[in-house]
């Protein structure tokens, strides 16, 4: 009885021990705090500072005046921006590079990544991942010069193949025709990440129960049904978050290749939103106007991550938020 | 016999997708390495026709290629020793469940993945923080990645907690314990992170153009590839242009083309010096990554 109840009176000290305080625990784990603090620091500074910047889409802002010295203006700046025709183009662009990336650029990796699963000769497997892994690594400036240089007019190895198969008479010059832009962009994309895309798919396949596949076999089903009727339905739920996910940065498809391989002849099909801003923003000095035009690129993003969410919980039990 | 067919079409594709993604690289090696003279009559695909290593040559003869090349390389060491460091320790502390910044730090690093202040007040506030025109740039804004933080920690939480506790028994502080027993286990995915890291480094020529423009000393490699390959007068190569030269001219001519594609190489050499030696890593990262978030 005496012993259980030192035993109890144990147990008690170890699980509650006497609350310390916010200030003791922290000097207690004063190494943690070293270790993490600066770069919190540093994650407030140049992540959620920037937000206040936003302000300055309501404001006529000028870089000389001090906070309260600028003069509001209230929503002046979105209404100009709504009634520029360069916005709407602009739009046009970002929307129909990224819907047209979202679905080839989606469909391409998982097709990839189900046939390479399909090979048995290790070394082909590997040989094959090893090589389409690497234009990931390099950077989108020596990927444009590779793309013009694969579609130019003078020895472009493109243009020298639909001549010789006779689908062309003559070289095109596919980098002047904004027609052939948003195909180019989406394209040099495809050639770029797709191996490396891949890989998410590849080990969402390998994590598949094999006993699956057996069953599968037992039931005389060819290598394509078993695709068709395990592979596939095995990698649904990673292939739903990622495209979830990929909806939510429909418009935030960055600007580095529109610019990298966009030149003057093509600026009505190469312009993004980013890229508006920049042009506005920093190159003209409009500080205001270049910010508006950020506000709504977010706030569209963010609406198309909560409607794509939304779908998707209605549809089925995944979920990313 | 239906299934030998699916196998040859399989290894048809991935055949085609290899020789398609390989292709290019090859022909900018071989005109890289083509007299560029001969170049310019076309033809070459992936084998030089007159062997030569004069445009090599001719490039290191720009100031600002080598400027460039030292400065990207230096962002390259300081930014990944820098950008490994704080996803470890970041990482740790938010992998230790008795933290009690734990909650709170999370929250505020995992959040900024979701949204950002955009292009514009971004460039403010570097601007306020008077690092345009600074080599610093380069640096300090990206020394955390939430990304990055993320793989690390999720690595972590797979160590077992024994470790730890053994080493608190021996007497080891916090610090001790993350740099003796943590940092060496973690080695797998310390090398993914830093193959990323350095991998953003040595592309990125954005910030450059941004904020360091005007700075010819403070230029980076892929800046000055940009400016190379933007210049629309140094385009496309006008075999007529040869026409009026002397044969001393074009003895020495080097077009423009076969510059691109050695300053190409160049930049592309050092990712595949290192690529070999983490690829094991990398996929390994890339799925705990991916998992977790």
């Amino acid at each position: 009885m005496r012993a259980v109840t030192s035993k109890e009176k144990s147990i008690t000290i170890i699980q509650k021990p006497p609350k310390k305080s916010f200030w003791k625990t922290l000097v207690q784990q004063k190494y943690l705090y070293l270790m993490s603090v600066p770069f919190v620091l540093l994650v407030i500074v140049f992540n959620y500072f920037p937000l206040w910047g936003w302000t300055m889409a309501f404001q006529n802002y000028k870089p000389a005046l001090s906070l309260f010295q600028q003069e509001w203006v209230g929503f002046e700046h979105f209404i100009e921006l709504f009634s520029d025709e360069r916005f709407y183009r602009a739009l046009r662009n970002t929307l129909g590079m990224s819907v047209l990336g979202l679905t080839v650029g989606f469909v391409m990796p998982i097709i990839f990544a189900v046939l390479l699963n399909e090979v048995r000769i290790s070394i082909f497997k590997r040989t094959v991942q090893t090589i389409t892994y690497l234009p990931h690594f390099v950077s989108w400036v020596v990927v444009a010069g590779i793309v013009t240089k694969m579609l130019s007019t003078d020895g472009g190895v493109i243009n020298e193949m639909l001549v010789s198969l006779g689908i062309l008479d003559k070289p095109t010059q596919f980098m002047a025709e904004g027609t052939y832009f948003w195909g180019i962009v989406v394209a040099s994309d495809i050639w770029k990440e797709m191996g490396w895309n891949a890989i998410i798919f590849l080990a969402a396949i390998s994590g598949i129960d094999s006993q699956l596949y057996e069953a599968a076999k037992v039931d005389g089903a060819g290598r394509l049904r078993q695709i068709w009727h395990v592979t596939l339905p095995g990698i649904r739920p990673t292939v739903l978050v990622l495209l979830i996910l990929n909806i939510g940065h429909l418009t935030s498809i960055g600007f580095e290749k529109q610019m990298l391989l966009g030149n003057n002849l093509v600026v009505d099909y190469a312009e993004v939103l980013d890229l508006y801003a920049l042009n506005y923003g920093i190159g003209l000095g409009r500080f205001s106007y270049g910010t508006a035009i950020g506000i709504f690129n977010s706030v569209i993003s963010i609406i198309l991550l909560f409607v794509a969410n939304g779908i998707f919980k209605k549809y089925s039990n995944s979920s990313v938020m | 016999m239906k299934d030998r067919l699916f196998d040859s079409f399989i290894y048809i594709y991935l055949l085609f997708i290899s020789v398609v993604t390989l292709y290019p690289f090859l022909n900018v090696l071989a005109i890289s390495l083509n007299e560029s003279i001969d170049t310019v009559r076309g033809g070459i695909y992936i084998w030089p026709r007159s062997f030569t290593l004069d445009n090599y040559k001719e490039i290191f003869q720009y100031d600002n290629l080598i400027t460039g090349f030292i400065n990207s390389a230096s962002r390259t060491i300081i930014g990944t020793i820098l950008g490994v460091l704080s996803s470890a320790m970041v990482a740790y502390t938010l992998s230790r469940a008795d933290f009690q910044g734990r909650k709170w730090f999370s929250t505020i690093i995992v959040l900024t993945m979701y949204f950002s202040g955009g292009l514009i007040p971004g460039y403010m506030l570097i601007r306020d923080l008077g690092l345009i025109n600074s080599y610093w740039v380069y640096i300090i804004p990206g020394i955390v990645n939430a990304f990055n933080i993320i793989i690390v920690r999720s690595f972590m939480d797979g160590l077992p907690y024994a470790l730890q506790e053994s080493a608190k028994i021996d007497g080891a502080n916090d610090f001790t314990i993350f740099w003796k027993i943590i940092m060496p286990l973690c080695k797998p995915v310390l090398a993914t992170v830093a193959l990323f890291v350095a991998v953003g480094h040595w592309n990125s020529w954005f910030d450059t153009y941004l904020y360091n423009s005007m700075n010819e000393n403070l230029t980076t490699l892929q800046y000055e590839l940009m400016k190379i390959l933007q210049n629309t007068s140094m385009g496309s190569t006008d075999p007529n242009s040869m026409k009026g030269m002397t044969a001393d001219q074009l003895k020495t001519f080097v077009s423009p083309e076969s510059i691109k594609m050695a300053i190409s190489i160049v930049t592309i050499v050092p990712i595949l010096v290192i690529y070999p030696f983490v690829q094991k890593y990398f996929v390994q990262g890339m799925t705990i990554g991916a998992v977790k978030s």
